[in-house]
């Protein structure tokens, strides 16, 4: 479908011997890559492997201390982000750079260099957003969106410049497979009309689906460059982690006990203006189980978090039980003692204080369950131990328990939270997108964590966007949609469509309700 | 003769709303840019004694507004440079300039105490203002139209304009703006400069046009009430409008009820009314507040850089 790039033409983007040190740490060595145009070029590595400060090098943001940079054949310094946009370089980020307090339309004005009149601007917007079929209101303030939403900002902006080189860094992690696909398409379209992608992804097997080339950076270097239509993707992943990888596992059949968790037409109201409300969300979770919730963000997954962790109480004390005790009425304290432990997706600010250190972060919320500070002073030595076994046991990279919570890099800030609460070993754990951002390695640990925490007898709720862990990870699986659950499905035999139909909105009750149609 | 009394007392309201006003709009455009800068009262004397100093010398009251607003840019900078430049905390350094506007304007105007100028009068001749109503539209002088103007022109900057908006995303997210390639700094110094001319010129407004005579710690405690009018009105520059005239109209009444003789109101409680109603108003806006949405900029008070 798309004709063999022209080999004589210069390439679009060329590394040569590209080195970036700072204090401490040697983040890029002697990097050579070359893009061709209309190639979708992968950028493989785990965290902290330098893809980050590689990627902010082309865009301007940093400045390379040796090598060379060439764009369409010609050597370029690109010295701001401004410079890059003005040779045709457009980037998504993975921590997105919007203002919350501002609106979608003012968020995508602010990255043109040009001045647009808001009309002409929300039409233009409108078009992209019409012919790519992303869903997104210009008019809302960006602190009322979902994640999802505020990556197609994101997308949006980068495409309303008509760039030459688009640089997607984890693009995919929060749609559905639909919307996956359908972005797909469009960067294959995108390609097609000769503008090169660089591809930032941990997921192999969408390199493998979309990129025609492959570059694979491990501790700052190139380890290798490959085709990955070819590849094979275990091969890429060992490459990429530099051992072998280790794959899921389960106990053979996974024994049910107990309704640990039950919630019973729960009702909550969402936060104005633009929350999502929950609508009789009923479901239950058993010991030893993992129930996965799937659904398009921005459905009432947020909602329903703050309600199981009791940041909002539930109207009736029974909408709620742990272990046959009503606590709907209780506060978050509360249901940590009792044992319901929630890890919320957004990680600074609501899972960890950012100006905290990692010790401290470990005290608010560990404390109901040790005995970290048991008459209101805290146990220096124990908080410590605990932190540093989180640390040693999730491979998180930091400088110690001292460090602070907002110095660690998203993913493995991930794998210290998450270590955190499975440490505790809570009878009921909800998690919101446990492995966002974060590698295949670290992610393979944490899901492993996941399913040995429930071998022991918790029950464990996910609640994520991505499909593909939910379907590796549950062991049933429900769909929320405009703050309406379905009903939870065995994950063995359910297929891919249906699950995506569901998320899509397309509801068929009797579908959800009768398993001879799946 | 009730319509000159009622005009006369509206002309005083305006007189002393209008210093607040531009002080309180200059702060405004600098929290917007993600300073907070509570240096106010400080720039505002610095502006009031650079005003007097020259109107005194030259004759020339216009030089000496001239000479506030550039007196107040730089107490500004002192500000800028330890602040933005350097890295200090803004909330210390920002009392720091109150305290250092003080002792300034105190050792300038040592010489000037008790000395006179002639005031700054009415924009347009007087036979505009013959009528008690014309008076309203037309007896003012030049710096209350030009705060009029101002708050026209800053809301306009602020939600129209393309610099309005980076200015705002400064404030907004710094390292977002960052990203994209915007000079945060240059953009924060120059909001606070803005800031410092305002709160110069609003100074100057106290030696130049209210009092034509120079006194120490002329301002009062002005400066605290147009911070303060800056989150009353919620980072909004109509609001800020309604806010200063707000304290202006309760200002007057109390130089009203002075002149009254009211004897049954103490007059150190009368003196009181005006912060008095600004504490009660302000408290009444962040209740009724308390559900909608978020309206300080993001990245008040934060250093750019993150340390």
């Amino acid at each position: 479908m798309t004709q063999p790039p022209d080999q004589t033409a210069p390439s679009r983007l060329a590394l040569a011997h590209v080195s970036k040190s700072f204090p401490g740490v040697k983040a890029n060595q002697d990097i050579s890559l070359s893009v061709r145009p209309g190639e979708i070029h992968a950028l493989l590595g785990e965290n902290g492997a330098g893809k980050s400060t590689l990627v902010k090098i082309i865009y301007g943001v940093q400045r390379a201390d040796e090598g060379q940079i060439s764009f369409d054949g010609r050597p370029v310094e690109i010295a701001s982000p401004k410079a890059a946009r003005k040779l045709g370089i457009g980037m998504v980020f993975q921590h997105f750079s919007l203002f919350d307090g501002m609106t979608v339309l003012e968020n995508i004005a602010l990255g043109l260099d040009e001045t647009v009149p808001p009309e002409e601007l929300k039409a233009r917007i409108k078009a992209i957003l019409d012919s790519y079929s992303l869903p997104l209101d210009p008019d809302r303030e960006v602190h009322t969106l979902s994640v999802g939403e505020r990556q197609r900002i994101e997308i949006v902006r980068c495409l309303l410049q008509k760039p030459k080189l688009l640089i997607m860094d984890e693009p995919t992690s929060v749609l559905t497979p639909q919307e996956v696909e359908r972005l797909f398409e469009t960067l294959r379209q995108i390609a097609a009309e000769g503008c090169s992608i660089l591809y930032i992804s941990h997921k192999l097997h969408e390199i493998k689906a979309l990129c025609e080339a492959a570059t694979i950076l491990r501790a700052g270097r190139v380890v290798a460059a490959c085709d990955p239509r070819i590849e094979t993707t275990q091969r890429m992943a060992e490459l990429m982690i530099g051992a072998e990888l280790k794959y899921l596992q389960r106990p053979a059949a996974s024994k049910q006990g107990a309704a640990r968790l039950s919630v019973e037409r729960l009702d909550m109201p969402g936060e104005p203006p633009f929350g999502t409300s929950l609508k009789g969300i009923s479901f239950s979770a058993q010991a030893g189980e993992i129930l996965g919730i799937a659904g398009v963000a921005g459905n009432g997954q947020a909602e329903l978090l703050t309600a199981l962790s009791g940041e909002h109480l539930a109207g009736r004390a029974d909408a709620i039980k742990l272990d046959g005790r009503p606590i709907g009425r209780s506060d978050a304290g509360a249901r940590r003692a009792a044992g319901l432990a929630c890890v919320p997706e957004e990680r600074n600010g609501h899972a960890a204080v950012p100006e905290f250190t990692l010790a401290e972060n470990v005290v608010l919320t560990a404390r109901h369950r040790l005995p970290l500070a048991p008459s209101g002073l805290i146990r220096q030595g124990p908080v410590e131990r605990y932190a540093g076994d989180v640390i040693a046991r999730f491979d998180v990279r930091t400088t110690g328990s001292s460090a602070l919570a907002g110095s660690l890099s998203g993913g493995n800030l991930q794998k210290f939270i998450m270590g955190r609460e499975i440490g505790q070993r809570p009878d009921v754990l909800v998690v919101a997108q446990p492995t966002w951002g974060v590698d295949a390695g670290a992610a393979a640990a944490i899901r492993q964590a996941l399913v040995d925490l429930a071998a022991q007898g918790s029950a464990i709720v996910v609640i994520s966007q991505d499909l593909d862990e939910l379907l590796e990870l549950s062991d049933r699986l429900c769909v929320i949609n405009e703050g309406r659950l379905s009903q939870a499905r065995p994950v063995a035999g359910l297929k891919l469509e249906e699950i995506g139909l569901l998320m899509g909105g397309v509801h068929g009750e009797s579908h959800v309700a009768e398993p001879a149609h799946a | 003769m009730t319509a000159a009394i009622l005009v006369s007392i509206f002309m005083t309201l305006a007189a002393a709303a209008t210093p607040i006003l531009l002080a309180a709009l200059g702060e405004l455009v600098t929290e917007k840019a993600g300073v907070l800068n509570l240096g106010v009262e400080g720039m505002m004397l610095c502006g009031a004694v650079a005003g007097f100093a020259v109107a005194y010398s030259t004759g020339s009251v216009a030089l000496g507004l001239i000479a506030a607003t550039l007196a107040g840019v730089a107490a500004a900078m002192i500000f800028a440079l330890l602040t933005l430049g350097l890295g200090s905390n803004q909330v210390a350094t920002g009392l720091a300039l109150t305290i250092f506007g003080i002792g300034a304007s105190s050792l300038i105007g040592a010489g000037f105490v008790g000395r006179t100028i002639t005031r700054l009068g009415p924009l347009f001749p007087a036979d505009y203002a013959a009528h008690p109503w014309l008076r309203l539209v037309f007896g003012h002088d030049a710096i209350v139209y030009l705060s009029l103007a101002l708050v026209l022109a800053v809301g306009l900057f602020l939600r129209r304009t393309r610099a309005g908006l980076i200015l705002r995303a400064v404030g907004e997210n710094a390292d977002s703006a960052h990203a994209i390639g915007y000079r945060v700094l240059a953009i924060r110094t120059a909001a606070t400069a803005f800031g410092g001319a305002l709160a110069g010129l609003g100074g100057a407004y106290f030696s130049l046009a209210l009092t034509p005579m120079w006194a120490d710690r002329l301002t009062a405690g002005r400066g605290w009430i147009a911070l303060a009018l800056v989150v009353f009105a919620a980072w909004k520059p109509g609001r800020l409008l309604i806010g200063a005239y707000l304290f202006g109209a309760v200002a007057t009444f109390e130089l009203q009820a002075k002149a009254a003789g009211w004897s049954f109101v103490a007059p150190e409680v009368l003196a009181m009314t005006p912060y008095l109603a600004t504490i009660v108003v302000l408290t009444m806006m962040s209740l009724g507040r308390r559900t909608g949405g978020r309206d300080a900029p993001a990245c008040l008070g934060k250093p750019f850089p993150a340390q």
